[in-house]
């Protein structure tokens, strides 16, 4: 078995509305409430989930670019979340993230070049000359080419410009890159570029994925493992094949059966959900999905499922799993 | 979506030709000029840089060169601008007091400028109880009108010339913390700034690399802006006896000393009068075509 590059247990963000003379403290928004998983060396992780349920707040926790409520980290085996800030600093070498909008990314007064070179310098890095020439370097790498080093980024493309990002992430070469939602401010065309460019360099430097999106088919394509959220919660987790094949949580099924499939003639049944996403400031008791699930049950609306291996290598959070609910 | 199979990933095709970069200045240079406005102010601010600078060479008579038969002359092909109740030649003055309001005005803002962005970093980037500190001291320094603080301060410090732009430059601190707050809160959440924080720098090279580079066109354009006022406000002090002292040129000064005068010689009061007017109007008109062209939003 691989070892774990990434462990990720019970980790909690719950943002507090400012309390102030006149108001009364609100209820806090559980933007993360209890996250769990592991992410292998080398495979690419892939969270899904609509917007608001968590996913970008878990990529920038991770990076503690938000610190954490409660719960722990372990990269490589130490706890991100007891480290000092200097320790952080080196730490942060290791994990890299790919920015969403490439067009606010890129600090828009540097030219590229400096943009890329900007890490190295940091983490000291090699000297001038050995800095310059990583830069061409890089620039090859992800397919762009290296006289662009002296441009700025308004002269390029969005998909051009995710590239620069992506070479910036790899300047210090990580092990690990959080990837939020790297490819959803791009046209389709490009979008399988750039997802292509990543398993590409994937192979070619032994990277691990933590992909976060909410593009059910960019996130098929990509990963070996798959997670869905649902308002700060992790209702499934399984092996892509698996999880897309045979979708045990109702909130899955739901999701993957609103995936267009490009065939006139196919007939398919659309499991419609009813109602919105739940506030995350006042979450809905028991089982977090119980408001629009077509499944539920007396018992989801008072008692949290728990995250239960129902296969190999397939967790549920759901009480239609639970053993004495089977044999109904 | 069906991803199409793997192709090249450099399947989009580079341009071959290293082409020129047009700098942030050349574009700035390039949609500042098409406004006539601002061309106008900048012409306006520019010569009397000009003639301030030259005052001792053009200027035809001395500061305080005082002539007692010529007391109260309009103006005539000898004295252009007319004399006043010594006999000084107004024209002469207003070059040299070019000098001194240029000087106040452009090192108040200085002052104010580089204490107001230091405090407005401070406050936007650290957040926090920094932050309700810095802001609330904003807060009661501008609940004051700014003449009325000015004149406390100079009460206190003693009235002078010097003493005047020190109180110009305390009371426009706030404007310039202020602007820089809201800029550096809005830029702290930017994707390249959270990229920065990612790649592991410190605030130190955060703060004068990705920062304050960013938060420089509303600085400038508030700088230009300042100046006038700041020009305005020394004109003021000066009026009220408070800034520059006689036989000082300074044009509030002018204006006060004359002002007996007005019924006789009314032109020992318009002339300094216009040349307040238009230094003001000058640099207004060049702030406004300056935001204009620094605002990416109002390129076309």
């Amino acid at each position: 078995m691989k070892s774990h590059l990434l462990e990720v247990d019970d980790l909690k963000k719950h943002f507090s509305s400012g309390k102030s003379v006149f108001k009364k403290k609100s209820q806090p928004v559980k933007a993360v409430d209890g996250v769990s998983f592991a992410v292998q060396e080398g495979e690419t992780l892939g969270l899904v989930g609509e917007s608001g349920c968590g996913k970008s707040t878990t990529g920038r926790m991770l990076m503690r670019l938000i610190e954490p409520t409660a719960g722990a980290i372990h990269f490589q085996g130490k706890n991100l979340l007891e480290l000092n800030s200097e320790s952080v600093r080196s730490m942060r070498k290791d994990i890299q993230m790919i920015f969403q909008d490439p067009y606010a990314s890129l600090n828009p007064r540097h030219r590229v070049e400096r943009i890329i070179e900007e890490p190295m310098i940091v983490h000291h890095l090699g000297d001038k000359a050995t800095r310059k020439k990583k830069v061409q370097e890089l620039l090859e790498i992800v397919g762009l080419n290296s006289f662009h080093a002296k441009r700025y980024p308004h002269q390029f493309s969005g998909g051009q410009r995710q590239r620069i990002g992506i070479a910036r992430a790899l300047a210090v070469e990580p092990k690990l890159i959080i990837a939020d939602e790297p490819v959803s401010a791009l046209d389709v065309s490009i979008q399988s570029q750039v997802l292509n460019l990543l398993e590409d360099l994937q192979n070619e430097f032994n990277l691990t994925f933590l992909f976060i999106a909410h593009d059910l088919s960019v996130v098929k394509h990509i990963s070996d493992r798959v997670g869905v959220m649902y308002l700060g919660k992790i209702v499934e987790m399984a092996d892509r094949d698996e999880l897309y094949n045979n979708p045990k949580h109702p909130y899955t099924q739901a999701l993957l059966s609103s995936v267009p499939i490009p065939d006139p003639d196919h007939k398919q049944e659309e499991i419609e959900l009813q109602g919105d996403i739940p506030s995350p400031s006042e979450p809905p008791s028991g089982c977090p999905f119980h408001t629009r699930c077509p499944h539920v049950m007396d018992i989801c609306k008072s008692v949290v499922p728990v995250s239960q291996e129902k296969e190999k290598g397939h967790n549920v959070a759901c009480h239609l799993y639970d053993d004495q609910h089977m044999a109904i | 979506m069906p991803v199409p199979a793997k192709k090249d990933p450099a399947s989009h095709t580079p341009v071959a030709i290293e082409e020129e970069t047009p700098s942030i200045i050349k574009e700035t240079w390039h949609s500042f000029k098409k406004n006539r406005l601002a061309l106008a102010g900048a012409g306006i601010v520019s010569l009397f840089i000009l003639l301030g600078l030259l005052a001792f060479f053009i200027a035809p008579e001395g500061i305080n060169e005082q002539k007692n038969a010529d007391r109260l002359l309009p103006p005539s092909s000898e004295y252009w601008l007319g004399t006043d109740d010594f006999g000084r030649d107004i024209f002469s003055r207003i070059l040299h007091g070019a000098r001194l309001s240029l000087t106040v005005g452009f090192f108040a803002v200085v002052g104010s400028c580089i204490a107001g962005t230091f405090l407005g970093v401070i406050a936007g980037y650290y957040g926090r109880w920094l932050d309700t500190l810095i802001s609330r001291m904003f807060d009661i320094l501008l609940a004051f009108p700014s003449i009325l603080l000015a004149i406390a301060i100079v009460a206190i410090l003693g009235p002078s010339l010097q003493n005047a732009l020190i109180a110009i430059a305390i009371i426009n601190v706030p404007t310039f913390g202020r602007i820089v707050r809201a800029k550096v809160l809005s830029l702290k959440e930017e994707e390249y700034i959270q990229a920065a924080l990612s790649v592991g720098m410190k605030d130190r090279r955060i703060l004068t690399y990705h920062i304050l580079p960013n938060s420089l066109a509303p600085i400038i354009v508030q700088g230009t802006l300042c100046i006038a006022t700041a020009i305005l406000e020394a004109a003021a002090l000066g009026f009220l006896g408070l800034g520059a002292q006689a036989p000082q040129p300074e044009w509030g000064r002018m204006l006060s000393d004359s002002r007996d005068y007005l019924q006789q010689a009314p032109w020992t009061v318009f002339f300094p009068g216009i040349a307040i007017m238009l230094t003001v109007l000058g640099f207004n008109l060049m702030g406004d075509g300056l935001r204009d062209a620094l605002d990416p939003k109002m390129k076309e």
